[in-house]
Order: C-alpha cells, then structure tokens, then sequence
C-alpha cells in the first residue's frame, strides 16, 4: 500500500527534511521523492510505502498537515488509489 | 507508474478549484417499518435509520482523510413517507420529527424522503402529507420534502400542482422569520428519479434495494479552470472535448469513492449522480463555466446552447468513468448556490423565463430562486405546471424550488449562508394564471410519436 504525499508553497530550509522526519517517525518507507523549485515556488511529491505503518495512516496525515503547515507550506497525504482511478483507463 | 503532472493536477483541483464529493447518501428502505400505530411506526423507522446509517458519518469522514478528498455532505434518503402515512394514518409531522431526531443521532447534513408520489393520484397518506409539508418543514431543520407531481407516461396532476403552490407560500409564512428557508426544503417534481443523492429531492424508492449507497459528485471549478487554460481560440467542439475529458477524471474519483463507502459499510453501491453540483463559494460556479465557453454574462444569447453542450459532454464523460449511472446527473443551475448565477441575476441578465429555458436542457429544473413574498399560490403553481410539462414532454427531470420570502420585494438580497447560498430577489410575471390553475383535473399524458 502506497501514499502520495504532496508538498507546494514557498520554498524554505528543511521542508524535506520534516517530511521524511514524520515518515520515519511511523515506518513509513519513502520509495521516491520528485522536486522541483521554480523561482520561490517549491513543489515535492513523495511516494511513500505504508504498508508496515506503526500509527493510524489518518494521524501520519494529520501531522503531515500540521508539521509543514507550520513551515508555512500545504501538505496532502493521499492513497495512491485516487491518482491510479483519475488518471488511468 | 504514476506521473508527477497527474498526481499534481489532481492536488491542484482539490486545492484550488473546490473539486470534491458533495455527498454520499445512503437510502434505506423504511417499507418494513410500516405500523397501523403512527407511535410504533416511527420508533421503527428511527431505529432501522440509527442501525443502517450508524456508522456512516464516521466511514465518510475515514474515506476523506485516506484520499485527501473533501465529502462535503454525508445524508440519508429513505422511502416516501406518505407510503408509511397511509398505512398508520394519524398525523404525517410524527414522522417528520422521528426523521429529525434520527438524523441528530447519526449527524447527517441532511435527511431526504417527506415526499409523495402523486404524478397519477393521490392514494391513503398523500394529501395528509402535502398538507403536513409546511408543518414539518417548519418543525424539523434537517428534513427535506419532495413531491412528485407528474411524470411523461402519467401526465401531471394539475390538482396536485394546485396544492404545491398553497404548501410553497404556507412553508414560506410558517418560517416567515427565518427569511422563509422552510421553502428551500422542499421541491416540486416531475419524472423523479429514485436513487436521486442530492437535496432537496432525494427519496429511496420503492424498487431500490434495502439499503444502498450512492455518490453524488461536483466539480464546477475544475471545468471552468480547464477551459480557462484551453484558451478562447478553440472550436466549441473541443470545448465539449475537455468537459468529457474532465467529468471522466472527476467521476472516476466518486466510483473510488462509493465503491470503497459501499464496501466499508457492507451496504451495496448502487449509482453515481454525474452532476457539476455548484456552491457559493468563488470559482466553483456552473455559470462561470458557461461564461468561460465565451458568453458575457450567463443568461445572455447563446447560454441554453452552451448549458445544453456541457450537459451532454457531463454526461458522456461520466458514463465511461463509473459503473452504474444514475440520479440527476448532469449540471445544476440554482441561483442563490451559485456566485455566478447570483450575479449574472443581479445585472438583469438571469430572468426566471431565461433560466426556464435552460430547465428544458440542464438536469434539474427551476432551483432556489428567490421570488418576491407577494407572489401568489397561484402563480407558483403556474411556474410549477410550466416546468413540470417541460420535464414530461422531453422525458427528464424537472423540478421547481422557489423561495417566495416572506416580506422582501425585488431586488432585495436574502443570505441563507451555507451551501445553500443567497442572492437577490426576482422579478416574476404577475399575470395570473388563477383559472387555470383552479380548473384541477390532469393533463393527459403526451404522444411518444410524432416527435416535433
């Protein structure tokens, strides 16, 4: 079972660095990471394997949220279902 | 593999262009609650609500944080309660109150079924019913009601049609003070369909399994956010091309959705209602999505045959996405949920006999327009009886839901916050149609040949 976890807003120092913190916190194994810094802009998507997740994958979510919100940056943890029923036939 | 562009077009539409699932609504079946005692009738009917929907606040709520994907409603439909009214007798209101008190246990948004399906004839229950419906709407906050008035193999039934106009302006001086929203709960319909998610006109009927799940799904801003980046050179038929494109992306995400509520709650999954359901919020506007297809304002030259473009491409797009389709499924034209609608209404370009126009090709009908509050019975059901012959002769759902506010004129503003918006005052043709309207009987049922 797989997450992706998506991070954009303006770029600062250890957005990287926080996220794979709160993956590592709860087992979650982080399989690839994309990013790309466009001017101030920075936008990164993680996928993440939480199939050995220690915690709730709602509170991994939730303190995602919170953690980059704090660095003043929008996080979404999200299946990886919805992007596979979205985008393929 | 998936590609960084999809994963973050998909965030992009939930971040910034309101996409979401606007509700998932389970129906149940309230037929095995009937009693001949009204008392019993509505402990069962509270009962199997509790049991069936128990947990469904909390898997909605569970299926939003896996996905990342707002639900925005979570509501139960159940059977047409003149259908239990008939057998108990006593007063329907009963009933009304043990819906209210069901849907405070389990925490709905919203609780769809003080309805009677009258299209042919009233049977045991219907007219205590339509009687009771300003009553009920007046007592309960939660509970929508919706009566069924004609239909393309039936006709309609223009006594029927009488008394929605009187239940209309009862409902709107019973919550006089409340700028009248009992009205905003209750619809007037013809051809209705059973397995309808969305309010105010969601009833489980009676050929629908025992309990079931269905989605509704909304997306405005993300075609309007598609078209805008398409640019103003392409030919309407591309146009077309990226709404089907679109509604597909949007309408795979209600079957993930549904398929995995359904399975969670070990409830069947029965349709996807293919709708652009629009909100007041800013950029989630079905007008503003005609008005990108190149229109100055909707309302304007040119809107029915834009609405009736994105309608098709909906629905075409839709249908490849899901399993089973159903509900109203297409786009949605209120005016008070609809910053766009509100709008394009307060500049004159949005009329009531425009917006008519655009029912004979949208999914709905004439939805939560404020009307001023010394429009007659009388005329409502005119308005009722003209929509309801748009919906019989072209074999779709039509309905009327209109605010007649108790105390404003044109031109005033009623704000009901919420999803269910506000918006300015209408101006509506005052000719009477009295006589008409105070004939009763039916219209017969039109030709299904001879099309012209």
């Amino acid at each position: 079972m797989k997450t992706i976890i998506t991070i954009v807003g303006q770029d600062t120092v250890g957005v990287l660095a926080k996220a794979s913190g709160i993956c590592a916190k709860h087992n979650a194994n982080i399989i690839d990471v994309t990013q790309t810094v466009m001017g101030d802009y920075f936008s990164m998507v993680m996928m993440a394997d939480i199939s050995k997740l220690t915690c709730d994958f709602s509170q991994l979510s939730e303190e995602m949220q919170q953690g980059i919100s704090e660095m003043g940056l929008v996080a979404h943890v999200m299946h990886e279902d919805i992007f596979n029923a979205m985008h393929r036939i | 593999m998936l590609n960084i562009n999809d994963i973050l077009e998909t965030v992009q539409m939930i971040q910034d262009e309101c996409l979401d699932i606007r509700t998932i609504t389970m129906g149940i079946s309230l037929l095995d609650c009937a009693d001949s005692d009204i008392d019993k009738s509505c402990q069962k009917v509270y009962d199997k609500i509790a049991r069936r929907a128990e947990h469904l606040v909390a898997t909605g709520i569970d299926i939003e944080r896996k996905y990342g994907i707002p639900i925005i409603n979570k509501r139960v439909a159940v059977t047409p309660i003149a259908l239990l009214a008939g057998v108990s007798g006593g007063d329907p209101v009963k009933y009304a109150h043990a819906l209210q008190k069901a849907a405070n246990t389990i925490g709905v948004n919203f609780i769809g079924g003080y309805s009677a399906l009258v299209q042919k004839g009233f049977s045991a229950g219907d007219l205590e019913l339509i009687r009771s419906i300003p009553r009920a709407m007046s007592e309960t906050e939660l509970l929508c009601s919706s009566v069924n008035v004609g239909s393309t193999k039936a006709g309609i039934n223009m006594d029927a049609v009488a008394m929605m106009g009187k239940v209309v302006k009862e409902a709107a001086e019973l919550t006089a003070d409340r700028q009248s929203i009992g009205c905003a709960k209750i619809v007037t319909l013809c051809n209705a369909p059973e397995d309808n998610p969305f309010m105010a006109g969601a009833f489980h009927g009676v050929s629908e399994p025992d309990c079931i799940i269905n989605v509704g799904v909304s997306g405005p801003g993300v075609v309007r956010a598609a078209l805008a980046r398409a640019g103003k050179d392409l030919k309407i038929n591309e146009i077309a091309d990226i709404v089907k494109k679109t509604a597909f992306k949007i309408t795979r995400m209600g079957q993930l959705v549904g398929a995995e509520a359904s399975q969670r709650l070990g409830v069947d999954f029965g349709i996807i209602d293919l709708s652009l359901a629009p909100t007041p919020a800013v950029g989630d506007s079905v007008a503003h999505i005609l008005e990108e297809m190149g229109l100055e304002r909707c309302g304007g030259p040119g809107t029915t045959a834009c609405l009736a473009l994105l309608n098709d491409a909906v629905k075409k797009g839709g249908v490849m996405a899901s399993g089973r389709v159903g509900g109203l499924s297409g786009a949605f034209i209120p005016v008070s949920e609809d910053a766009g609608m509100m709008d394009a209404a307060r500049a004159g370009a949005l009329t009531i006999e425009k917006l008519e126009a655009m029912t004979a090709v949208c999914s709905v009908g004439l939805d939560m327009i404020m009307l001023p509050g010394d429009t007659t019975a009388e005329t409502i059901s005119g308005i009722i009886a003209d929509e309801a012959a748009i919906g019989m002769v072209n074999s779709k759902t039509t309905a009327v839901r209109v605010i007649p506010a108790v105390g404003y004129k044109v031109g005033d503003e009623l704000n009901f916050g919420g999803l269910l918006g506000g918006g300015p005052v209408m101006p509506v043709n005052t000719f009477a149609p009295d006589v008409m309207i105070h004939r009763g009987g039916y219209i017969p049922a039109p030709m299904q040949s001879l099309k012209n």
